[in-house]
Protein backbone atom coordinates (compact mmCIF):
# COMPACT_ATOMS: atom_id res chain seq x y z
CA UNK A 1 0.00 0.00 0.00
CA UNK A 2 2.80 2.39 0.91
CA UNK A 3 4.24 2.06 -2.58
CA UNK A 4 1.03 3.05 -4.39
CA UNK A 5 0.40 5.88 -1.97
CA UNK A 6 3.95 7.14 -2.34
CA UNK A 7 3.31 8.26 -5.93
CA UNK A 8 0.59 10.62 -4.72
CA UNK A 9 3.05 12.88 -2.90
CA UNK A 10 2.05 15.95 -4.91
CA UNK A 11 -1.70 15.68 -4.38
CA UNK A 12 -1.51 14.86 -0.70
CA UNK A 13 1.16 17.20 0.53
CA UNK A 14 2.02 19.97 -1.92
CA UNK A 15 -0.84 22.44 -1.16
CA UNK A 16 0.02 22.38 2.54
CA UNK A 17 3.74 22.57 1.88
CA UNK A 18 3.41 25.61 -0.38
CA UNK A 19 1.30 27.48 2.16
CA UNK A 20 3.61 26.37 4.95
CA UNK A 21 6.62 27.61 3.02
CA UNK A 22 5.02 31.04 2.47
CA UNK A 23 3.75 31.44 6.01
CA UNK A 24 6.54 29.82 7.95
CA UNK A 25 9.64 28.25 6.40
CA UNK A 26 10.76 31.12 4.17
CA UNK A 27 9.87 33.91 6.65
CA UNK A 28 11.59 32.01 9.45
CA UNK A 29 14.82 31.46 7.52
CA UNK A 30 14.75 35.02 6.21
CA UNK A 31 14.09 36.35 9.70
CA UNK A 32 16.99 34.41 11.14
CA UNK A 33 19.34 35.82 8.50
CA UNK A 34 17.99 39.37 8.71
CA UNK A 35 18.61 39.48 12.46
CA UNK A 36 22.28 39.81 11.52
CA UNK A 37 21.59 42.59 9.02
CA UNK A 38 20.80 46.24 8.82
CA UNK A 39 17.65 46.77 6.74
CA UNK A 40 14.46 48.71 6.25
CA UNK A 41 12.94 46.35 3.70
CA UNK A 42 13.80 42.73 2.99
CA UNK A 43 15.73 43.70 -0.15
CA UNK A 44 18.21 46.26 1.17
CA UNK A 45 19.93 44.21 3.85
CA UNK A 46 23.60 44.63 4.72
CA UNK A 47 25.33 42.14 6.99
CA UNK A 48 26.38 43.56 10.36
CA UNK A 49 27.07 40.48 12.48
CA UNK A 50 25.93 40.59 16.10
CA UNK A 51 25.44 44.37 16.10
CA UNK A 52 21.63 44.11 16.35
CA UNK A 53 21.82 41.73 19.28
CA UNK A 54 24.10 44.13 21.16
CA UNK A 55 21.75 47.00 20.42
CA UNK A 56 18.71 44.96 21.46
CA UNK A 57 20.01 44.68 25.01
CA UNK A 58 21.20 48.29 25.27
CA UNK A 59 19.30 50.30 27.85
CA UNK A 60 17.45 52.63 25.49
CA UNK A 61 15.67 49.72 23.80
CA UNK A 62 13.46 48.76 26.73
CA UNK A 63 13.90 45.09 25.88
CA UNK A 64 15.32 44.07 29.25
CA UNK A 65 12.65 45.98 31.18
CA UNK A 66 9.97 44.40 28.97
CA UNK A 67 11.54 41.02 29.73
CA UNK A 68 11.35 41.69 33.47
CA UNK A 69 7.75 42.85 33.23
CA UNK A 70 6.86 39.78 31.16
CA UNK A 71 8.51 37.39 33.60
CA UNK A 72 6.81 39.03 36.59
CA UNK A 73 3.45 39.00 34.89
CA UNK A 74 3.87 35.40 33.74
CA UNK A 75 4.83 34.10 37.18
CA UNK A 76 1.88 35.80 38.89
CA UNK A 77 -0.62 34.80 36.19
CA UNK A 78 0.47 31.18 35.96
CA UNK A 79 0.16 30.76 39.73
CA UNK A 80 -3.16 32.58 40.13
CA UNK A 81 -4.84 31.11 37.05
CA UNK A 82 -3.94 27.55 37.97
CA UNK A 83 -4.90 27.99 41.63
CA UNK A 84 -8.28 29.46 40.78
CA UNK A 85 -8.92 27.01 37.95
CA UNK A 86 -8.05 23.99 40.09
CA UNK A 87 -10.19 25.23 42.99
CA UNK A 88 -13.13 25.78 40.66
CA UNK A 89 -12.61 22.32 39.17
CA UNK A 90 -12.69 20.81 42.67
CA UNK A 91 -15.91 22.68 43.43
CA UNK A 92 -17.56 21.66 40.17
CA UNK A 93 -16.80 17.97 40.71
CA UNK A 94 -18.63 17.99 44.08
CA UNK A 95 -22.12 17.56 42.59
CA UNK A 96 -23.26 21.05 43.50
CA UNK A 97 -26.48 22.30 41.89
CA UNK A 98 -26.10 24.12 38.58
CA UNK A 99 -22.67 22.66 37.83
CA UNK A 100 -23.27 22.62 34.09
CA UNK A 101 -24.43 26.21 33.99
CA UNK A 102 -21.41 27.36 35.97
CA UNK A 103 -19.12 25.45 33.65
CA UNK A 104 -20.69 27.09 30.61
CA UNK A 105 -20.40 30.58 32.11
CA UNK A 106 -16.84 30.21 33.40
CA UNK A 107 -15.52 28.96 30.08
CA UNK A 108 -17.16 31.62 27.92
CA UNK A 109 -14.60 34.47 28.21
CA UNK A 110 -11.98 32.23 26.67
CA UNK A 111 -13.68 32.50 23.29
CA UNK A 112 -13.55 36.28 23.12
CA UNK A 113 -10.56 37.65 21.28
CA UNK A 114 -7.73 39.54 22.98
CA UNK A 115 -8.39 42.90 21.34
CA UNK A 116 -12.10 42.92 22.12
CA UNK A 117 -11.74 41.82 25.72
CA UNK A 118 -8.72 44.07 26.22
CA UNK A 119 -10.87 47.09 25.43
CA UNK A 120 -13.78 45.71 27.44
CA UNK A 121 -11.57 45.51 30.53
CA UNK A 122 -9.94 48.83 29.80
CA UNK A 123 -13.39 50.43 29.98
CA UNK A 124 -14.25 48.49 33.15
CA UNK A 125 -11.03 49.31 34.98
CA UNK A 126 -11.12 52.94 33.92
CA UNK A 127 -14.70 53.19 35.15
CA UNK A 128 -13.57 51.98 38.57
CA UNK A 129 -10.43 54.13 38.65
CA UNK A 130 -12.48 57.14 37.52
CA UNK A 131 -14.11 57.13 40.95
CA UNK A 132 -10.61 57.81 42.33
CA UNK A 133 -9.92 60.37 39.60
CA UNK A 134 -7.23 58.38 37.84
CA UNK A 135 -6.89 56.04 34.84
CA UNK A 136 -5.21 52.76 34.03
CA UNK A 137 -2.42 54.46 32.09
CA UNK A 138 -1.38 56.71 34.99
CA UNK A 139 0.45 54.04 36.98
CA UNK A 140 2.27 50.91 35.83
CA UNK A 141 0.85 49.00 38.82
CA UNK A 142 -2.69 49.43 37.53
CA UNK A 143 -1.63 48.13 34.14
CA UNK A 144 0.16 45.15 35.65
CA UNK A 145 -2.69 44.04 37.91
CA UNK A 146 -5.25 44.89 35.26
CA UNK A 147 -3.48 42.52 32.92
CA UNK A 148 -3.33 39.83 35.63
CA UNK A 149 -7.07 40.15 36.33
CA UNK A 150 -7.87 40.12 32.62
CA UNK A 151 -5.77 37.02 32.04
CA UNK A 152 -7.39 35.22 34.98
CA UNK A 153 -10.81 36.19 33.72
CA UNK A 154 -10.02 34.83 30.28
CA UNK A 155 -8.09 31.65 31.04
CA UNK A 156 -9.47 30.45 34.36
CA UNK A 157 -12.44 28.68 32.78
CA UNK A 158 -10.36 27.02 30.08
CA UNK A 159 -7.90 25.54 32.59
CA UNK A 160 -10.81 24.59 34.84
CA UNK A 161 -12.27 22.46 32.04
CA UNK A 162 -8.97 20.59 31.66
CA UNK A 163 -8.68 20.06 35.42
CA UNK A 164 -12.28 18.79 35.57
CA UNK A 165 -11.48 16.23 32.86
CA UNK A 166 -8.42 15.16 34.87
CA UNK A 167 -10.32 14.89 38.15
CA UNK A 168 -13.10 12.87 36.55
CA UNK A 169 -10.54 10.38 35.28
CA UNK A 170 -9.39 9.44 38.77
CA UNK A 171 -10.80 5.99 39.57
CA UNK A 172 -13.35 6.38 42.39
CA UNK A 173 -12.12 3.27 44.21
CA UNK A 174 -8.80 5.03 44.74
CA UNK A 175 -10.51 7.85 46.63
CA UNK A 176 -12.80 5.45 48.48
CA UNK A 177 -9.76 3.41 49.54
CA UNK A 178 -8.05 6.53 50.88
CA UNK A 179 -11.20 7.37 52.86
CA UNK A 180 -11.42 3.89 54.34
CA UNK A 181 -7.80 4.17 55.38
CA UNK A 182 -8.81 7.26 57.32
CA UNK A 183 -7.40 10.00 55.10
CA UNK A 184 -8.87 13.46 55.66
CA UNK A 185 -10.17 15.26 52.57
CA UNK A 186 -7.07 17.48 52.63
CA UNK A 187 -4.82 14.42 52.65
CA UNK A 188 -6.85 12.85 49.85
CA UNK A 189 -6.40 16.03 47.83
CA UNK A 190 -2.63 16.26 48.33
CA UNK A 191 -1.70 12.58 48.31
CA UNK A 192 -4.19 11.12 45.84
CA UNK A 193 -5.89 13.70 43.66
CA UNK A 194 -2.92 15.97 42.94
CA UNK A 195 -0.53 13.20 41.81
CA UNK A 196 -3.31 11.69 39.70
CA UNK A 197 -3.98 14.94 37.79
CA UNK A 198 -0.31 15.70 37.22
CA UNK A 199 -0.73 15.31 33.45
CA UNK A 200 -3.49 17.95 33.51
CA UNK A 201 -1.19 20.18 35.52
CA UNK A 202 1.52 19.74 32.89
CA UNK A 203 -0.88 20.81 30.15
CA UNK A 204 -2.32 23.75 32.07
CA UNK A 205 1.10 25.00 33.14
CA UNK A 206 2.27 24.79 29.55
CA UNK A 207 -0.77 26.61 28.15
CA UNK A 208 -0.83 29.37 30.77
CA UNK A 209 2.93 29.82 30.64
CA UNK A 210 3.18 30.13 26.87
CA UNK A 211 0.02 32.21 26.51
CA UNK A 212 1.11 34.65 29.21
CA UNK A 213 4.64 34.89 27.93
CA UNK A 214 3.62 35.51 24.33
CA UNK A 215 0.73 37.84 25.19
CA UNK A 216 0.24 40.62 22.67
CA UNK A 217 -3.36 41.58 21.85
CA UNK A 218 -4.48 42.08 25.43
CA UNK A 219 -1.36 44.08 26.23
CA UNK A 220 -1.86 46.30 23.19
CA UNK A 221 -5.52 46.91 23.90
CA UNK A 222 -5.39 47.37 27.67
CA UNK A 223 -2.51 49.83 28.07
CA UNK A 224 -0.43 49.72 24.88
CA UNK A 225 2.60 49.88 27.16
CA UNK A 226 1.59 53.10 28.92
CA UNK A 227 2.80 54.81 31.03
CA UNK A 228 6.17 55.30 29.28
CA UNK A 229 6.39 51.68 28.10
CA UNK A 230 6.45 50.50 31.71
CA UNK A 231 3.70 47.95 31.03
CA UNK A 232 5.16 46.83 27.73
CA UNK A 233 5.59 43.10 27.31
CA UNK A 234 8.15 41.42 25.06
CA UNK A 235 5.86 40.86 22.08
CA UNK A 236 4.67 44.47 22.12
CA UNK A 237 8.23 45.72 22.53
CA UNK A 238 9.27 43.80 19.42
CA UNK A 239 6.26 45.08 17.49
CA UNK A 240 7.04 48.69 18.47
CA UNK A 241 10.68 48.25 17.49
CA UNK A 242 9.65 47.08 14.02
CA UNK A 243 6.87 49.52 13.31
CA UNK A 244 7.44 52.38 15.75
CA UNK A 245 10.31 54.05 13.91
CA UNK A 246 12.25 53.14 10.78
CA UNK A 247 15.87 52.06 10.94
CA UNK A 248 15.41 49.61 13.80
CA UNK A 249 13.99 46.66 11.85
CA UNK A 250 17.22 44.68 12.32
CA UNK A 251 17.10 45.25 16.07
CA UNK A 252 13.46 44.18 16.10
CA UNK A 253 14.31 40.99 14.25
CA UNK A 254 17.19 40.24 16.62
CA UNK A 255 14.83 40.73 19.56
CA UNK A 256 12.37 38.37 17.89
CA UNK A 257 15.05 35.68 17.62
CA UNK A 258 15.93 36.10 21.30
CA UNK A 259 12.22 35.96 22.13
CA UNK A 260 11.84 32.74 20.14
CA UNK A 261 14.81 31.15 21.92
CA UNK A 262 13.45 32.11 25.35
CA UNK A 263 9.96 30.78 24.52
CA UNK A 264 11.34 27.49 23.22
CA UNK A 265 13.69 27.06 26.19
CA UNK A 266 11.03 27.85 28.78
CA UNK A 267 8.55 25.50 27.13
CA UNK A 268 11.01 22.60 26.97
CA UNK A 269 12.26 23.07 30.54
CA UNK A 270 8.74 23.32 31.94
CA UNK A 271 7.57 20.25 30.04
CA UNK A 272 10.49 18.12 31.18
CA UNK A 273 10.07 19.19 34.84
CA UNK A 274 6.33 18.53 35.12
CA UNK A 275 6.44 15.42 32.90
CA UNK A 276 8.93 13.84 35.29
CA UNK A 277 6.40 14.23 38.11
CA UNK A 278 3.59 12.48 36.28
CA UNK A 279 2.32 9.16 37.61
CA UNK A 280 2.15 6.17 35.32
CA UNK A 281 -1.50 5.17 35.01
CA UNK B 1 -21.57 8.50 48.14
CA UNK B 2 -23.17 9.44 51.44
CA UNK B 3 -24.15 13.09 51.70
CA UNK B 4 -24.26 14.10 55.32
CA UNK B 5 -25.99 17.19 56.66
CA UNK B 6 -22.65 18.91 57.14
CA UNK B 7 -21.50 18.44 53.58
CA UNK B 8 -24.90 19.65 52.37
CA UNK B 9 -24.45 22.96 54.22
CA UNK B 10 -20.97 23.22 52.76
CA UNK B 11 -22.42 22.71 49.30
CA UNK B 12 -24.90 25.53 49.82
CA UNK B 13 -22.08 27.86 50.86
CA UNK B 14 -19.98 26.76 47.90
CA UNK B 15 -22.95 27.33 45.62
CA UNK B 16 -22.96 30.99 46.66
CA UNK B 17 -19.21 31.21 46.17
CA UNK B 18 -19.68 29.93 42.61
CA UNK B 19 -22.45 32.48 42.07
CA UNK B 20 -20.04 35.25 43.05
CA UNK B 21 -17.41 33.95 40.65
CA UNK B 22 -20.11 33.72 37.96
CA UNK B 23 -21.05 37.35 38.59
CA UNK B 24 -17.38 38.34 38.27
CA UNK B 25 -17.20 36.50 34.94
CA UNK B 26 -20.40 37.95 33.52
CA UNK B 27 -20.17 41.49 34.86
CA UNK B 28 -17.76 42.94 32.24
CA UNK B 29 -20.09 41.75 29.49
CA UNK B 30 -23.08 43.27 31.25
CA UNK B 31 -21.06 46.44 31.78
CA UNK B 32 -20.47 47.09 28.09
CA UNK B 33 -24.02 46.07 27.18
CA UNK B 34 -25.41 48.44 29.79
CA UNK B 35 -23.27 51.39 28.73
CA UNK B 36 -23.85 50.81 25.04
CA UNK B 37 -27.37 52.15 25.59
CA UNK B 38 -26.25 55.36 27.28
CA UNK B 39 -25.47 58.68 25.65
CA UNK B 40 -21.72 59.01 25.13
CA UNK B 41 -21.37 61.91 27.57
CA UNK B 42 -23.03 60.03 30.39
CA UNK B 43 -20.86 56.94 30.36
CA UNK B 44 -17.85 58.25 32.26
CA UNK B 45 -19.98 60.12 34.81
CA UNK B 46 -21.69 57.11 36.29
CA UNK B 47 -20.54 54.00 34.46
CA UNK B 48 -22.18 51.52 36.82
CA UNK B 49 -25.69 52.94 36.85
CA UNK B 50 -28.44 51.55 34.66
CA UNK B 51 -29.61 53.87 31.90
CA UNK B 52 -32.26 56.34 33.04
CA UNK B 53 -34.71 58.27 30.88
CA UNK B 54 -32.13 61.06 30.79
CA UNK B 55 -29.11 58.96 29.85
CA UNK B 56 -30.82 56.34 27.67
CA UNK B 57 -29.89 56.82 24.04
CA UNK B 58 -31.56 53.87 22.37
CA UNK B 59 -29.61 52.53 19.44
CA UNK B 60 -27.79 55.79 18.67
CA UNK B 61 -24.41 54.34 19.68
CA UNK B 62 -24.96 51.32 17.49
CA UNK B 63 -25.90 53.45 14.47
CA UNK B 64 -22.99 55.84 15.04
CA UNK B 65 -20.56 53.01 15.52
CA UNK B 66 -21.66 51.15 12.45
CA UNK B 67 -21.42 54.24 10.27
CA UNK B 68 -18.01 55.16 11.67
CA UNK B 69 -16.38 51.74 11.47
CA UNK B 70 -18.07 49.68 8.80
CA UNK B 71 -18.29 46.83 11.30
CA UNK B 72 -20.92 45.04 9.25
CA UNK B 73 -18.57 44.49 6.34
CA UNK B 74 -15.89 43.45 8.84
CA UNK B 75 -18.24 40.81 10.20
CA UNK B 76 -18.68 39.57 6.64
CA UNK B 77 -14.94 39.42 5.97
CA UNK B 78 -14.28 37.78 9.33
CA UNK B 79 -16.80 35.09 8.43
CA UNK B 80 -15.37 34.65 4.94
CA UNK B 81 -11.75 34.40 6.07
CA UNK B 82 -12.50 32.16 9.04
CA UNK B 83 -14.68 29.71 7.16
CA UNK B 84 -12.52 29.44 4.04
CA UNK B 85 -9.33 29.09 6.10
CA UNK B 86 -10.81 26.39 8.30
CA UNK B 87 -12.05 24.45 5.26
CA UNK B 88 -8.62 24.68 3.63
CA UNK B 89 -6.85 23.68 6.84
CA UNK B 90 -9.04 20.65 7.53
CA UNK B 91 -8.99 19.49 3.91
CA UNK B 92 -5.28 19.84 3.17
CA UNK B 93 -3.57 19.28 6.51
CA UNK B 94 -5.50 16.05 7.14
CA UNK B 95 -4.32 14.75 3.76
CA UNK B 96 -0.76 15.80 4.51
CA UNK B 97 -0.85 14.26 7.96
CA UNK B 98 -2.22 11.04 6.50
CA UNK B 99 0.52 10.90 3.88
CA UNK B 100 3.40 11.59 6.23
CA UNK B 101 2.13 9.06 8.76
CA UNK B 102 1.58 6.28 6.23
CA UNK B 103 4.60 6.87 4.01
CA UNK B 104 7.77 6.80 6.06
CA UNK B 105 10.68 8.42 4.27
CA UNK B 106 13.32 10.90 5.37
CA UNK B 107 11.40 13.67 3.60
CA UNK B 108 8.12 12.98 5.37
CA UNK B 109 9.86 12.60 8.74
CA UNK B 110 11.65 15.89 8.18
CA UNK B 111 8.37 17.56 7.25
CA UNK B 112 6.70 16.25 10.38
CA UNK B 113 9.40 17.72 12.61
CA UNK B 114 9.17 21.04 10.77
CA UNK B 115 5.44 21.18 11.45
CA UNK B 116 5.93 20.38 15.13
CA UNK B 117 8.76 22.91 15.35
CA UNK B 118 6.57 25.66 13.89
CA UNK B 119 4.18 25.33 16.81
CA UNK B 120 6.59 26.80 19.34
CA UNK B 121 7.80 29.69 17.19
CA UNK B 122 6.15 32.97 18.25
CA UNK B 123 4.50 35.02 15.54
CA UNK B 124 6.82 38.00 16.13
CA UNK B 125 9.68 35.90 14.73
CA UNK B 126 8.13 35.78 11.27
CA UNK B 127 5.75 38.73 11.18
CA UNK B 128 7.94 41.21 9.33
CA UNK B 129 9.31 38.82 6.74
CA UNK B 130 5.96 37.11 6.28
CA UNK B 131 4.11 40.32 5.52
CA UNK B 132 6.76 41.46 3.06
CA UNK B 133 6.61 38.05 1.38
CA UNK B 134 2.84 38.37 1.22
CA UNK B 135 3.32 41.73 -0.46
CA UNK B 136 5.67 40.31 -3.10
CA UNK B 137 3.32 37.46 -3.97
CA UNK B 138 0.12 39.55 -3.90
CA UNK B 139 -1.36 37.75 -0.93
CA UNK B 140 -2.65 40.94 0.65
CA UNK B 141 -6.31 40.06 0.12
CA UNK B 142 -8.84 37.77 1.81
CA UNK B 143 -7.94 34.71 -0.25
CA UNK B 144 -4.24 35.31 0.33
CA UNK B 145 -4.98 35.58 4.05
CA UNK B 146 -6.57 32.13 3.94
CA UNK B 147 -3.44 30.69 2.31
CA UNK B 148 -1.30 32.24 5.06
CA UNK B 149 -3.62 30.83 7.70
CA UNK B 150 -3.34 27.41 6.08
CA UNK B 151 0.43 27.68 6.33
CA UNK B 152 0.57 29.09 9.83
CA UNK B 153 -2.12 26.80 11.20
CA UNK B 154 -0.65 23.72 9.54
CA UNK B 155 1.72 22.90 12.40
CA UNK B 156 -0.90 22.27 15.03
CA UNK B 157 -3.39 20.71 12.61
CA UNK B 158 -0.91 18.24 11.11
CA UNK B 159 0.33 17.36 14.58
CA UNK B 160 -3.18 16.57 15.83
CA UNK B 161 -4.26 14.65 12.73
CA UNK B 162 -1.03 12.66 12.67
CA UNK B 163 -1.43 11.79 16.33
CA UNK B 164 -4.84 10.35 15.61
CA UNK B 165 -3.97 8.56 12.35
CA UNK B 166 -1.16 6.69 14.11
CA UNK B 167 -3.78 4.97 16.25
CA UNK B 168 -6.00 3.97 13.29
CA UNK B 169 -5.39 0.34 12.18
CA UNK B 170 -4.14 0.09 8.62
CA UNK B 171 -6.08 -3.13 7.76
CA UNK B 172 -9.26 -1.48 6.47
CA UNK B 173 -7.28 0.75 4.14
CA UNK B 174 -5.35 -2.23 2.81
CA UNK B 175 -8.58 -4.10 2.21
CA UNK B 176 -9.98 -1.11 0.33
CA UNK B 177 -6.86 -0.94 -1.81
CA UNK B 178 -7.06 -4.63 -2.63
CA UNK B 179 -10.69 -4.07 -3.68
CA UNK B 180 -9.39 -1.59 -6.24
CA UNK B 181 -9.63 1.79 -4.54
CA UNK B 182 -7.12 4.39 -5.67
CA UNK B 183 -5.30 6.16 -2.80
CA UNK B 184 -7.55 9.20 -3.26
CA UNK B 185 -10.79 7.19 -3.14
CA UNK B 186 -9.39 5.29 -0.22
CA UNK B 187 -8.57 8.50 1.60
CA UNK B 188 -11.93 10.20 1.07
CA UNK B 189 -14.17 7.15 1.46
CA UNK B 190 -12.38 5.16 4.14
CA UNK B 191 -9.93 7.35 6.05
CA UNK B 192 -11.58 10.74 6.24
CA UNK B 193 -14.84 9.51 7.83
CA UNK B 194 -12.75 8.00 10.63
CA UNK B 195 -10.96 11.32 11.12
CA UNK B 196 -14.18 13.24 11.65
CA UNK B 197 -13.92 13.74 15.46
CA UNK B 198 -10.38 15.06 15.11
CA UNK B 199 -11.48 17.21 12.17
CA UNK B 200 -14.15 18.83 14.36
CA UNK B 201 -11.60 19.50 17.09
CA UNK B 202 -9.13 21.00 14.64
CA UNK B 203 -11.86 23.09 12.97
CA UNK B 204 -13.01 24.54 16.31
CA UNK B 205 -9.52 25.36 17.56
CA UNK B 206 -8.48 26.96 14.28
CA UNK B 207 -11.78 28.85 13.93
CA UNK B 208 -11.40 30.35 17.41
CA UNK B 209 -7.87 31.43 16.63
CA UNK B 210 -8.57 32.90 13.19
CA UNK B 211 -11.78 34.68 14.17
CA UNK B 212 -10.00 36.46 17.04
CA UNK B 213 -6.63 36.96 15.40
CA UNK B 214 -5.57 40.57 15.22
CA UNK B 215 -1.95 40.97 14.20
CA UNK B 216 -1.86 38.90 11.02
CA UNK B 217 -4.80 40.64 9.28
CA UNK B 218 -3.64 43.99 10.67
CA UNK B 219 -0.19 43.59 9.12
CA UNK B 220 -1.11 41.79 5.92
CA UNK B 221 -4.40 43.36 4.88
CA UNK B 222 -3.85 46.57 6.78
CA UNK B 223 -6.23 49.32 7.72
CA UNK B 224 -6.65 51.13 4.43
CA UNK B 225 -8.44 48.39 2.51
CA UNK B 226 -12.06 47.31 2.63
CA UNK B 227 -11.16 43.80 3.80
CA UNK B 228 -10.75 44.63 7.49
CA UNK B 229 -11.76 41.98 10.04
CA UNK B 230 -13.54 42.60 13.36
CA UNK B 231 -10.48 42.88 15.65
CA UNK B 232 -8.84 45.29 13.19
CA UNK B 233 -11.94 47.49 13.11
CA UNK B 234 -12.23 47.54 16.91
CA UNK B 235 -8.55 48.47 17.23
CA UNK B 236 -8.97 51.27 14.66
CA UNK B 237 -11.99 52.72 16.43
CA UNK B 238 -9.96 53.19 19.58
CA UNK B 239 -6.45 53.56 18.30
CA UNK B 240 -6.88 56.10 15.54
CA UNK B 241 -8.57 59.16 16.99
CA UNK B 242 -7.90 61.10 20.18
CA UNK B 243 -11.46 61.92 21.22
CA UNK B 244 -12.99 58.53 21.59
CA UNK B 245 -16.68 57.96 21.15
CA UNK B 246 -17.06 55.68 24.16
CA UNK B 247 -20.68 54.95 23.37
CA UNK B 248 -19.85 53.73 19.90
CA UNK B 249 -16.96 51.71 21.32
CA UNK B 250 -19.23 49.95 23.82
CA UNK B 251 -21.77 49.22 21.11
CA UNK B 252 -19.14 47.81 18.75
CA UNK B 253 -17.68 45.65 21.52
CA UNK B 254 -21.14 44.24 22.14
CA UNK B 255 -21.66 43.54 18.44
CA UNK B 256 -18.25 41.82 18.18
CA UNK B 257 -19.04 39.52 21.08
CA UNK B 258 -22.55 38.51 19.98
CA UNK B 259 -21.51 36.14 17.13
CA UNK B 260 -19.08 34.35 19.47
CA UNK B 261 -21.71 33.85 22.15
CA UNK B 262 -24.23 32.53 19.64
CA UNK B 263 -21.60 30.15 18.26
CA UNK B 264 -20.65 29.06 21.76
CA UNK B 265 -24.17 28.44 23.01
CA UNK B 266 -25.17 26.55 19.88
CA UNK B 267 -22.26 24.13 19.78
CA UNK B 268 -21.02 24.29 23.34
CA UNK B 269 -20.60 20.55 23.66
CA UNK B 270 -18.29 20.31 20.64
CA UNK B 271 -16.34 23.39 21.66
CA UNK B 272 -15.61 22.20 25.19
CA UNK B 273 -14.81 18.66 24.05
CA UNK B 274 -12.67 20.03 21.23
CA UNK B 275 -10.73 22.31 23.51
CA UNK B 276 -10.06 19.50 25.99
CA UNK B 277 -9.05 17.08 23.24
CA UNK B 278 -6.87 19.74 21.62
CA UNK B 279 -5.15 20.56 24.88
CA UNK B 280 -4.55 16.94 25.81
CA UNK B 281 -3.07 16.08 22.42
CA UNK B 282 -1.31 19.37 21.85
Amino acid sequence: MEKTLKKYFVIFTVPTIIAFAFAFIIPFAQGLYLSFCNFTTVNNATFVGFENYKLAFSSGQGFTSALLFTVGFTVISVITINLFAFTLALLLTRKIKGTNLFRTVFFMPNLIGGIVLGYTWQQMINAILYQFETTIVSNAKYGFWGLVILMNWQMMGYMMIIYIAGLQNIPTDLIEAAKIDGATSWQTLIKVKLPMVMSSITICMFLTLSNSFKLFDQNKALTNGAPMNKTQMLALNIYDTFYGKTGYEGVGQAKAVVFFIIVAAVALIQLSITRSKEVEQ
Amino acid sequence: MITSKKSRTINVILFFVLCIVGAFVLYPLFFILNNSFKGKFFISKDPFALPTSETFSGLTNYVNGLIKTGLLSAVGWSFFITILSVVLIVLFTAMTAYYITRVKTKVTQGLYYMFVFSMIVPFQMVMFTMSSLADTFHLKNPVGMCILYLGFGAGQAVFMFAGFIKSVPIDIEEAAMIDGCTPLQNYFKVVFPVLKPTAITVAILEAMWIWNDFLLPYLVIGISTKYKTIPVVVQMLVGSNGNKDMGALMAMLVLSIIPIIIFYLSCQKYIIEGVVAGAVKG
